[in-house]
């Protein structure tokens, strides 16, 4: 029988296991409303908001901004980053060390501040509203990420299999093609799924850098919570939760059956 | 797997260092064709460093290294043909254990059914062709290093190298497959390079053995060579049991006296120039008999208390202590009188019957 | 995400001196230039940018300290950056309290159970922070859920919106994956049998769990509150939609400053004040994230 302490503490993770995912649950019945309100309870149900973020140009274009930058940066980034983390861990230690530090600055540095700043630049150069603009200041922003999940995979990346490799008679190039790359493989995949959401979720430099002709999404979604009560945000929400949840189950799932082989 | 002829390998006044230290200086070793040589030594002797040298992954300082009559100097490792084995196994997780097999065949261009029956071949001859379709983590520590050694052997390379290979696995398992690494070695005639600090592995196994001690080789030669007539002081104590005694000595005729707690002892043979000589004892070749007892001509006769027996089965061994101090080890053969802890007993042995060699304190400090 | 470490390879090391040749030919000296692609991006979209932001602060409207005097000289100004700060505390007081004993049910439950745990934090991780902040307008807002709940019971409606209890509570929401990830990561690699030990050592079950456990999982707790704190600090979003007048935070006077008034002098020294407590804070915090009692941790 569970003791008492257990019987609590399982209370407890049940309160905070909702605190973390049933507010967003919230979203889905409003994405249904007949009324243009988001207001609670919604009334009636229409599929009209799912419609106008598929009809509505000023839905599309952002969406499909959004994907394009974000595309550009996942490559981008990952190709960098990568680099990055194999500078870090083929340095010497204190020198990888310090790289390591420096180029996981983005990370902490506050959001605002870094968006002033930016947005200085960019109006000097005329970066503002620009898909340059946004690709370099979302890569910058995504390469933490990228060098985290890759040094991640080639710190249990088992260094004496190149040796092997070129005992057997692989070049350095063969080397890394057949025995380094796919070993480290799933830490790039997951660097490069991180730079794709973090630039498809920034939010705080493109309200800066954005412009009537280059809108995010996520720039889209906040001035229409702040302009309007438009429930299209809740359909948009609500297809942004339903394909992180389903990104996020099929890792999980496919984790699972690798722990197993 | 065709019967290829071994290389020889030719080392010439070898060094490698690493800034201020000295892992390697000035070896010189030639191994035959088909040999099976081992490098045998304590851990930082230089062994692996020279197995690294052959191998390509890193260079030499100074000196020479030809391998099949050719030098290999600034040849990177897969551009020299040979095998290694690793004592981590070092299979590629993410092939399965055909894939590792064929991986050196392909990148020789090696393809279709000639790759397919030169895999199966490999597998065969370490009796893992069973298990062509596994991953390594299915497999336990002895069927991945036969893997390994199928994978650095399919492509016929003139020369295997092996660094510890059997280091990670436990002693049965060892001792089988010291006896399957021997056979391999018979059935292919290709030269054998195998490092280890395990010297009963290391005469299981060698045609021959090279000493290793401090970046220096002490001695190369056969096992029954190293065992019974070693050059230093350091191989003596390295290979098998051995007593040590030291004491003051002096010339006598073509002999030498050496007098140890009191009690004069008998060798034959002098040490030439000024070392001070010290005597190394094998445990068969030393008596255990009562006080005073048996006595044989010329026999020399030391006293102690007995402080350890053990029986073996095959014989009896017995630490004796001796009135300086010195611990002996002694082996009695069956049959021979039983001691117990704390009895009185002599050690016995003939002048011919020892190994009067010149002292090195450093071959007591690098054993402990 | 979720990298599953695979075991280390049991390493005998019995030539320790020859280990740096094995190591030295994949160690190039050149390594380091695989870097320099990620480092110019750096320069050019980071460094550039905030030299730009402490050289205006400095410069405009003309050269010298007016814009920092005038700032800590403001009232209002200090209320907000105390405010800040305060709301940072609480943001991450709350997220501790709620993350430690959900990241340790997370190690001790079984694998669905934990997978389905691990899914709740995973989601609003990856989930876009302005959808997270939607949904919280909506149930906060003054006809949201909780009034609409509330009204439902015949209580009177609370004001939520606009308010700094409003703010903290989705901030909190928001961040709470922060704390909780890094401390599920130290707890997971503590070896449990030192629980045992200290048991079998006559410890009663609680005080093994505060006297060994506890201690052994600060490093996680120290990380997870430096972020969550000095993501607190740099929040724009979520307050911007959440707060009102009465409950503004620091990055939103900066933003007002730049956007609004384009007064780059201003705006820049509050982002210099901002960036400075950001970095003063980390520089502190570091040494206690490491981890002190490595030898104790399983590898994880």
């Amino acid at each position: 029988m569970p003791s008492f302490p257990r019987v609590l503490l399982g209370l407890f993770c049940l309160l905070v296991a909702v605190l973390l995912l049933a507010p967003t649950l919230v979203v889905i019945p409003m994405s249904f409303n007949g009324n243009k309100s988001l207001a609670f309870p919604p009334v009636g149900f229409s599929w009209q908001w799912y419609d106008n973020f598929f009809r509505n140009p000023d839905w599309t274009t952002s969406f499909s901004n959004s994907l394009v930058i974000a595309l550009i940066v996942a490559v981008v980034a990952t190709v960098v980053g990568t680099l990055a983390a194999f500078g870090v861990s083929r340095a010497a230690a204190r020198t990888g060390g310090l790289l390591r530090a420096l180029l996981i600055t983005p990370m902490v540095v506050p959001g605002v501040v870094l968006a002033i700043g930016i947005y200085a630049v960019y109006l000097d150069t005329h970066l503002v509203g620009t898909v340059t603009g946004f690709v370099l200041a979302h890569t910058m922003l995504a390469i933490p990420f990228v060098l985290i999940a890759v040094q991640a995979s080639l710190e249990v990346f088992d260094r004496r299999l190149e040796t092997a490799a070129a005992s057997l008679g692989a070049g350095r190039l063969t080397v890394f093609r057949t025995v380094t790359l796919p070993l480290i493989l799933p830490g790039i995949l997951s660097g490069a799924l991180f730079a794709f959401i973090t630039s498809f979720d920034e939010i705080i430099v493109a309200l800066f850098i954005t412009s009537p002709y280059l809108k995010t999404l996520p720039v889209q979604i906040y001035t229409s919570i702040t302009r309007d009560a438009d429930p299209t945000v809740a359909a948009v929400g609500t297809l942004l939760f339903l394909a992180t949840s389903l990104i996020i189950i099929a890792g999980l799932l496919l984790g699972m059956r690798r722990a197993r082989t | 797997m065709t019967a290829s002829a071994g290389a020889a390998i030719e080392i010439r006044k070898a060094s490698k260092r690493y800034g201020a230290f000295t892992a390697l200086n000035d070896i010189d070793l030639h191994i035959r064709p088909g040999e099976f040589m081992t490098l045998l030594g304590p851990s930082g002797s230089g062994k692996t460093t020279t197995l690294n040298l052959i191998a390509g992954f890193t260079d030499i300082s100074s000196g020479t290294l030809e391998i099949g009559g050719r030098s290999v100097t600034g040849l990177p490792s897969h551009k020299r043909n040979i095998g290694v084995v690793f004592q981590h196994y070092a299979l590629f997780p993410h092939m399965t254990v055909g894939k590792n097999v064929a991986y050196p065949l392909t990148l020789r261009g090696i393809k279709g059914d000639d790759r397919e029956k030169r895999v199966k071949r490999a597998l065969d001859m370490v009796k893992m062709a069973d298990f062509a379709h596994r991953y390594p983590n299915e497999l336990s520590g002895g069927q991945q290093q036969r893997v390994a050694l199928a994978r650095a052997l399919v492509f016929d390379p003139p020369l295997l190298l092996m660094d510890e290979p059997l280091g990670a696995l436990d002693k049965k398992l060892r001792e089988w497959l010291q006896l399957e690494i021997k056979r391999i070695h018979r059935e292919l005639g290709t030269t054998f390079v195998y490092v280890t600090h395990d010297q009963e592995e290391a005469l299981v196994l060698s045609d021959r053995i090279a000493v290793f001690n401090g970046g220096r080789i002490e001695q190369i030669g056969t096992g029954r060579e190293l065992y019974d007539h070693p050059a230093t002081l350091f191989v003596g104590r390295f290979i098998g049991d051995s007593t040590v005694l030291r004491g003051k000595s002096e010339a006598a005729g073509d002999g030498t006296v050496m007098t140890i707690g009191g009690q004069r002892i008998f060798a034959q043979g002098r040490l030439p120039g000024e070392a001070r000589p010290v005597i190394l004892l094998r445990p068969e070749r030393v008596g255990l008999k009562r006080p005073g007892a048996d006595a044989l001509t010329g026999e020399n006769r030391l006293s102690g208390t007995v402080t350890e027996a053990i029986y073996l089965g095959s014989g009896s061994k017995y630490e004796v202590r001796l009135a300086d101090g010195t611990i002996a080890v002694v082996r009695s053969p069956l049959g021979a009188t039983d001691f117990a802890i704390g009895d009185t007993a002599d050690i016995a042995f003939l002048p011919t019957d020892l190994t009067l060699l010149p002292d090195d304190a450093s071959a007591d400090v690098t054993l402990t | 995400m979720n990298h599953h470490p695979t075991e280390p390879q049991e390493t005998i090391v019995t030539d320790m001196p020859d280990r740096p040749a094995l190591l030295k030919r994949w160690r190039p000296r050149g390594a380091v230039w695989l870097a320099a692609p990620a480092v110019l991006v750096l320069l050019l979209a980071l460094a550039y940018p905030l030299a730009i932001v402490v050289v205006r602060s400095f410069t405009d409207p003309a050269p010298g300290l007016d814009n920092y005097v005038w700032f800590f000289q403001s009232a209002v100004n200090r209320t907000v950056l105390q405010r800040t700060f305060v709301v940072a505390a609480w943001v991450t007081l709350v997220s501790l309290i709620c993350a430690y004993p959900y990241a340790y049910a997370m190690t001790i439950v079984g694998r669905n159970l934990r997978l389905a745990l691990i899914l709740c934090v995973l989601v609003p991780f990856w989930l876009s922070g302005v959808v997270r902040t939607l949904a919280w307008v909506i149930l906060l807002q003054d006809s949201g859920v909780i009034n609409s709940f509330l009204r439902g019971l015949g209580l009177p409606p609370v004001k939520l919106i606009r308010t700094l209890p409003g703010v903290v509570i989705g901030m909190t929401q928001v961040l709470l994956p922060f704390m909780i990830l890094p401390i599920y990561s130290v707890m997971k690699g503590i070896d449990t049998r030192l629980l045992q030990a200290a048991r079998s050592l006559g410890a009663k079950p609680w005080r093994a769990f505060l006297q060994i456990y506890v201690p052994l999982s600060l490093p996680g707790v120290y990380a997870g509150a430096i972020i969550v704190f000095i993501l607190s600090l740099g929040f724009y979003i979520t307050p911007a939609l959440l707060g009102g007048p009465r409950s503004i935070l620091l990055s939103s006077l900066v933003q007002n400053q730049v956007l609004s008034l384009l007064n780059w002098g201003r705006g820049g020294a509050m982002g210099v004040v901002l960036l400075v407590a950001t970095f003063v804070l980390l520089a502190i915090a570091a040494p206690l994230m490491r981890q002190k009692h490595s030898s104790t941790r399983r590898e994880a």
